[in-house]
């Protein structure tokens, strides 16, 4: 598979695909990727500065880290403080700020925080480590929802006591359509996340599509992908058209991962879920099933009744829906920084704040 | 600012990034200004009665002690070599002082110190001086081993990075990444389909060779922590220039690319311990690449950008695409992403 990336960066073919939309594009469209990869991609390779003028890209809430509430941030730093815990968590979350402290400080602080490449690894940590009790920070979209399911199948096989999972878990078509029943929202298409719909199929994007009468296009995360999604969807758009079209065709299939999927219906249930900065959302989220609530880390820690709110200065929210960018933020790059994150959008991999960071600011 | 919001030392703080540089910029420097810690060279260079030393020192604390491509042994000695070799100077003595967990198996450590006997061996340097000390166990990883060297510059160079100037090129001596893979893939429990090596090796024979060629070295400087980009970006910050780098020039190997693609690195952050930039003037560009590229370890060296003049020293990457974006210094560590 990785000698298939260069192909996909490849100068002439993208501007091929943005002259293209240069002759299709003839009205004002405003276009949201929903994926935190893709934005980076699109800041990263100036894809939005090649377009015609008349398209506008606002950046989506898909980076799981940015959409992750302080106070599941607090719980994590809750249960790491904690005697005998060993708490592992995927790389990019531990700098995100909690209401006090990010997990990196607990972890100078003598907490026992681990950084681990896949949840199956903090599985094996529960196994080796009998007298300690193993949580998971189970974040993520529905890409990450199979292995973490998997983690608590494997768990619950060997019937391992000492290990959970602390869920933080959210799904993306009710994220859109809260985005289009918010008031004044101006998005006339959206390119969903290719590797969302890997796992998931895009059947769920349908009756949005529908109902909202809005193209959406499955896509990738390369530059020639992500031109093409934008190529698509415009091409929709001006011809009058609003379906669900399949750019990622190389990995996305229209039921997706149908192993996958029933991995996570058997392990996880769809509840109501808080998102950073935007509030709760219906049926937006994953929590553990009533059959493995045992591995629920916040019943174990008992830490169900804690509630915080959130920064007043962070506008993490409106940037997520879109309404702002970056940089009209009044504390970006100055008191906001990666070193010095006022939140998450800031910190991760896949954060907008980060990408107009890193690739943005002091550009000449 | 940042430092003093925190409260206790960060992994972070030693990663080689913008919070490295901002604990040596508000703690070390202010205290222990002078004429030689300003330079920010990787060493230090004293005139005693008109012949010129290099001195430096370097702490090792490299977890797994042994990995594929080298050991704990070979970096403490090619890591302090390879800093008097950023200074011009030809690596003479160097001081052998390791803190040893009790309890570290006696095989080990013969291990060790064979394989710094070995590298001694290569670079031509004599272990002169040391100390050892062994501390309770759980208070260290195996072993740590400081190393303080001198050198002797015996030409009338003068490699700075102060000399760093428009026109410049910027030539690499070899594909980056593999170090900081290696150790990930052997850490972590990563496979990859097949093994990364460290490119642990010395610097010094390549940069003698430059200097007896009489080839015009305006600056080293070897890539360890932080790699490619925070390496350039010491220079850039310290000569006042602008650098500007085409990423598809850069040398990077498949093996690399597909591990730092997986876990959302990237390679030009990912730490080397065998590879420098050299900052040379266009007349002695081709010189400079066909030296190079006579050491084993050098074989894929290639300019890989240039300095240009600009009141804003900032290190400027130009992708596949032919996009230029700041390659800015990293803020703490490279975090792996989730998805």
């Amino acid at each position: 598979m990785l000698k298939y990336i260069e192909e996909y960066r490849d100068a002439v073919a993208v501007k091929e695909i943005i002259d293209a939309l240069h002759r299709i594009t003839t009205r004002d469209w405003t276009i949201m990727e929903i994926c935190g990869g893709q934005t980076h991609s699109i800041i990263k390779y100036g894809i939005d500065e090649m377009l015609p003028q008349k398209i506008r890209l606002i950046h989506g809430p898909g980076c799981p880290v940015c959409v992750t509430p302080v106070e599941l941030i607090d719980k994590a730093i809750e249960i790491a403080k904690r005697d005998k815990v060993i708490f592992c968590s995927f790389g990019d979350m531990l700098r995100v700020p909690g209401s006090a402290k990010d997990l990196l400080s607990v972890k100078a602080e003598g907490a026992d925080v681990r950084t681990v490449y896949s949840p199956m690894d903090s599985v094996k940590i529960a196994r080796l480590n009998p007298q300690n009790e193993v949580v998971f920070f189970a974040v993520g979209f529905e890409t990450t929802a199979p292995a973490n399911a998997m983690a608590v199948y494997q768990a619950a096989r060997e019937r391992l006591k000492n290990f959970s999972l602390l869920v933080a878990h959210v799904l993306v078509p009710p994220a859109i359509e809260a985005l289009l029943l918010n008031p004044g929202n101006q998005i006339k298409g959206f390119l969903a996340a290719g590797h969302v719909c890997t796992v998931m199929g895009w059947a769920d994007y349908e009756p949005i599509a529908r109902k909202y009468s809005i193209p959406i296009v499955v896509t990738g995360f390369e530059p020639i992908d992500i031109a093409q999604g934008i190529f698509m969807c415009i091409r929709q758009l001006e011809e009058g058209k609003a379906e669900v079209e399949n750019q990622y065709a190389r990995s996305v299939r229209r039921e997706g991962n149908l192993h996958a999927r029933s991995m996570i219906e058997r392990i996880f249930k769809v509840v109501d879920r808080k998102w950073r900065g935007i509030g709760e959302i219906p049926k937006s989220g994953l929590a553990l099933s009533d059959e493995f609530e045992a591995f629920d880390a916040e019943k174990r820690f008992n830490l169900l009744r804690l509630t915080v709110n959130e920064s007043t200065e962070c506008i993490s929210g409106l940037v997520l829906q879109g309404i702002k960018k970056p940089t009209e933020c009044p504390a970006f790059g100055t008191r906001c920084t990666p070193e010095q994150p006022k939140g998450a959008p800031m910190v991760s991999a896949e954060g907008a704040c980060a990408a107009y960071y890193q690739y943005r600011f002091r550009k000449k | 600012m940042p430092i003093a919001e925190h409260k206790n030392v960060l992994l972070a703080h030693g990663g080689g990034g913008k919070l490295m540089h901002q604990l040596l910029k508000k703690i070390i420097f202010p205290s222990f200004h002078n004429r030689y810690l300003e330079q920010q060279h990787d060493g230090a260079v004293i005139d005693i009665n008109g012949s010129r030393i290099a001195f430096t020192t370097d702490s090792y604390v490299v977890s797994p002690l042994f990995f594929p491509g080298g050991d704990i042994g070979k970096l403490a000695v090619y890591g302090t070599v390879n800093d008097l070799a950023m200074c011009g100077a030809r690596p003479r003595w160097i001081s052998l002082a390791t803190i040893i967990e009790e309890g570290l198996p006696m095989e080990t450590l013969s291990k060790v110190v064979e394989s710094i006997k070995e590298a001694a061996a290569i670079t031509g340097v004599e272990i002169v001086t040391g100390d050892t000390k062994v501390v309770d166990k759980g208070k260290g990883d195996g072993i740590f081993i400081n190393t303080a060297g001198i050198g002797i510059i015996e030409k009338p160079v003068n490699i700075n990075p102060q000399n760093v100037c428009d026109g410049d090129n910027v030539i690499i001596n070899g594909d980056v990444g593999r170090h900081g893979m290696a150790i990930m893939s052997v850490r972590e429990g990563l496979e990859f389909e097949s093994t990364i090596t460290s490119d642990c090796a010395p610097l010094s024979h390549t940069v003698m060779n430059l200097i007896e060629n009489d080839v015009k070295i305006h600056c080293l400087r070897d890539l360890t922590r932080g790699g490619l980009a925070s390496g350039l970006n010491e220079i850039a910050s310290a000569s006042n220039n602008q650098i500007e780098i085409d990423e598809t020039l850069i040398p990077i190997s498949d093996e690399v690319k597909g591990a730092c693609e997986i876990l959302g690195l990237d390679p030009l952050y990912v730490a080397n311990e065998g590879r420098m930039v050299i900052f040379v003037p266009p007349s002695d560009t081709d010189k400079a690449l066909e030296v190079i590229k006579r050491d084993e370890n050098s074989k894929s060296a290639a300019i890989i950008g240039k300095v240009k003049k600009s009141d804003q020293p900032i290190v400027l990457r130009k992708n596949s695409i032919g996009i230029t974006r700041i390659l800015d210094m990293l803020s703490g560590e490279q975090l792996p992403r989730i998805c």
